[in-house]
């Protein structure tokens, strides 16, 4: 049983190895604990570049080395990359299409004691609005390994969304191939409903189907590691075939998973969707579990949330 | 002149070069019925120096890779840019009278994919500094000598992050960033240091590891005397350039009113006049 890993060290320790043969990329570094990137400068001295406690000279910085052709990667938290140096992001990265890949890490609720203020949870909403911008998210440590293989070898703006906490593996590396702008269907009992998920909470999403299954509700399960450019083709075949969708991320309902998929359902295909996540509020300090618990995101709040709308589904029929 | 860096004959030629960068500047911004003409004009006599005389560039190859860098972080000064790069053969100076129209690869601040020439997408004031640390440890990383040269406003000075690319560049040692500040002393709503103080300059500078150069900003000599030591130093440097708002059109000059309003036809006549005037040659 290989050691279970979050996505962000998972992240970190595949693109450590990459850059052991692939010499083409360097990395910029806040000083923070993001993804174990903090050891690239040991190991590659050249490739590695520090900038302190200063994360909009960070981004602007890593600007600069793109702009001179380098492909960079840049770590710091989600919620540092997000807010603090939004408008470099914006302006500096994605309005030029620089080839630079931000490693947002500490995502969500999941970032558990540090509480509200370093929980980013209006990440996704503010990069997925920026133009050129592409957003991902894996759901475990097999997908964080595969997209740290797909992020070198992508050129553009790129921003990666990766947790802070180990969670248990969904997916095997046998299995496993990450595929840009591409939801994978991860469970199909059938067609009451689908469950679109982006990041960790895959799993939940998984387990609230077992249950379902079992109560006679039939439920399909959909990984949306790509949030943008959103498969939209899914989308819409979901709600035609399956008449209903509930999305689920660890981030606020506004903006995020749950709004790219209400907008592309309405515009093409409109059926009830249910979007569970923050409802607009700030986190808080606690174990990550209690604070899923509190904000109806637990395997036990996402099968009833389930059950709700398979019966208001079959209700209007 | 008995330095090998230039000569009188350069001298008188930069200056007959600016008074055409003036002149495209105030034309410009009349056609465009918008824009900033106060930072444009302070800035002409150093932006004619980079790329008429200083700067290793080929207008042929704007993306050559071993070319010297040059970013306009106060980018609403970019009317200058535009004429220096159209002058020196990037692109038909006919496109200067698109600036800021729909469609134009003139936009209303730098933008480094439809301008030939330039470096860096620029015009949110205060991140030009670090974008250019990037370059310069670019340059470091593929052992490339060329220069990154970075242009900022002395009210621009006032956002933080000019602080945080200032102590970047001291910390990774950078011997190949020059960056440059028109003192110009206005800025939008009037003098720099009644709105939020920035002096003691030099002291601030110094204080975070970097060499000072202090001159008179449309002097050529002196413009050309500081690019050329500032290199030489091999030590990021930093060029403080006393300039005037407005230099060389009467009405503009020291004026914040000037900051950012286009003249009307009148008012072109005589700045164009003033221009030819000032411009001795």
């Amino acid at each position: 049983m290989a050691q279970v890993l979050a996505t962000r060290m998972a992240f970190g320790q595949e693109l450590l190895e990459i850059a052991r043969r692939n010499q083409n990329f360097v990395v910029c570094n806040a000083d923070t604990k993001t993804c174990g990137l903090e050891k690239f400068g040991k190991e590659f001295p050249e490739r590695e570049f520090s900038f302190g406690i200063a994360e909009q000279n960070l981004v602007a910085g890593a600007a600069g080395l793109a702009a001179c052709r380098n492909k960079v990667f840049l770590a710091t938290f989600a919620v540092f990359a997000s807010m603090r140096a939004c408008e470099q992001v914006r302006t500096f990265v994605c309005y030029p299409k620089l080839n630079v890949t931000i490693i947002g890490t500490h995502a969500g609720l999941q970032v558990g004691g540090d509480g509200a203020t370093h929980a980013a949870i209006e990440d996704i909403a503010i990069m997925r609005s920026f133009p050129n911008m592409t957003v991902v998210q894996p759901a475990d440590a097999v997908a964080a390994r595969a997209l740290a293989h797909a992020a070198v070898d992508f050129n553009g703006p790129l921003y990666i969304r990766l947790h802070r906490n180990p969670v248990a593996d969904l997916y095997s590396p046998s299995n496993y191939r990450f595929e840009w702008g591409k939801a994978r269907t991860v469970v199909d009992n059938g067609a009451d409903l689908t469950m679109i998920v982006s990041g960790i909470l895959l799993k939940k999403a998984v387990d609230a189907a077992d249950a379902l299954e079992k109560e006679g509700i039939h439920a399909r399960v959909l990984d949306m590691a790509t949030i943008k450019p959103l498969d939209e083709e899914a989308v819409i075949r979901s709600a035609r075939e399956t008449g209903a969708i509930i999305t689920i991320e660890d981030h606020t309902i506004l903006g995020g998973l749950g709004s790219a998929v209400a907008e592309t359902v309405t515009e093409h295909c409109p059926v009830p969707v249910r979007r569970i996540g923050i409802r607009d509020q700030f986190g808080e300090s606690g174990d990550p579990e209690l604070l899923y618990r509190a904000h109806g995101m637990d395997t036990a709040s996402i099968t009833a949330a389930a059950r709700e709308l398979a019966a208001r589904k079959n209700s209007h029929q | 002149m008995n330095h090998n860096y230039f000569t009188l004959q350069d001298v008188e030629r930069l200056e007959a070069q600016a008074v055409q960068i003036r002149k495209d500047i105030v034309s410009m911004i009349h056609d465009a019925g918008a824009g900033h003409p106060g930072g444009s004009l302070s800035a002409v006599e150093i932006i004619t120096a980079l790329y008429f005389h200083v700067m290793r560039i080929d207008p042929a190859r704007p993306d050559w890779s071993e070319r010297d860098r040059f970013i306009l972080s106060k980018g609403h000064s970019c009317p200058a840019l535009y004429a220096a790069l159209a002058r020196r053969g990037y692109f038909d100076p006919a496109l200067l009278g698109t600036l800021r129209r729909y469609h134009s690869i003139l936009q209303g601040h730098p933008d480094m994919n439809k301008t030939p020439g330039v470096d860096m997408t620029a015009g949110s004031l205060g991140n030009g500094l670090s974008a250019g640390v990037g370059m310069a440890l670019s340059a470091r990383l593929h052992r490339q000598d060329y220069t990154t040269y970075v242009m900022l406003g002395d009210g621009e000075i006032q956002e933080g992050l000019v602080w945080e690319a200032a102590m970047a560049a001291n910390h990774h040692e950078l011997k190949n960033l020059i960056a440059i500040i028109d003192c110009n002393g206005v800025q939008i709503n009037g003098w720099v240091n009644d709105i939020m103080t920035v002096e003691p300059l030099a002291d601030k500078w110094r204080a975070f590891g970097w060499r000072v150069l202090e001159i008179d900003g449309h002097d050529m000599k002196e413009v050309l005397t500081a690019l050329h030591i500032a290199k030489s130093m091999r030590h990021h440097t930093v060029i403080l350039a006393r300039t005037v708002k407005g230099k060389g059109v009467s009405f503009m000059e020291d004026d914040c009113a000037w900051h950012g309003s286009a003249p009307n036809d009148e008012q072109l006549i005589q700045a164009m006049e003033e221009i030819r005037k000032g411009g001795v040659v």
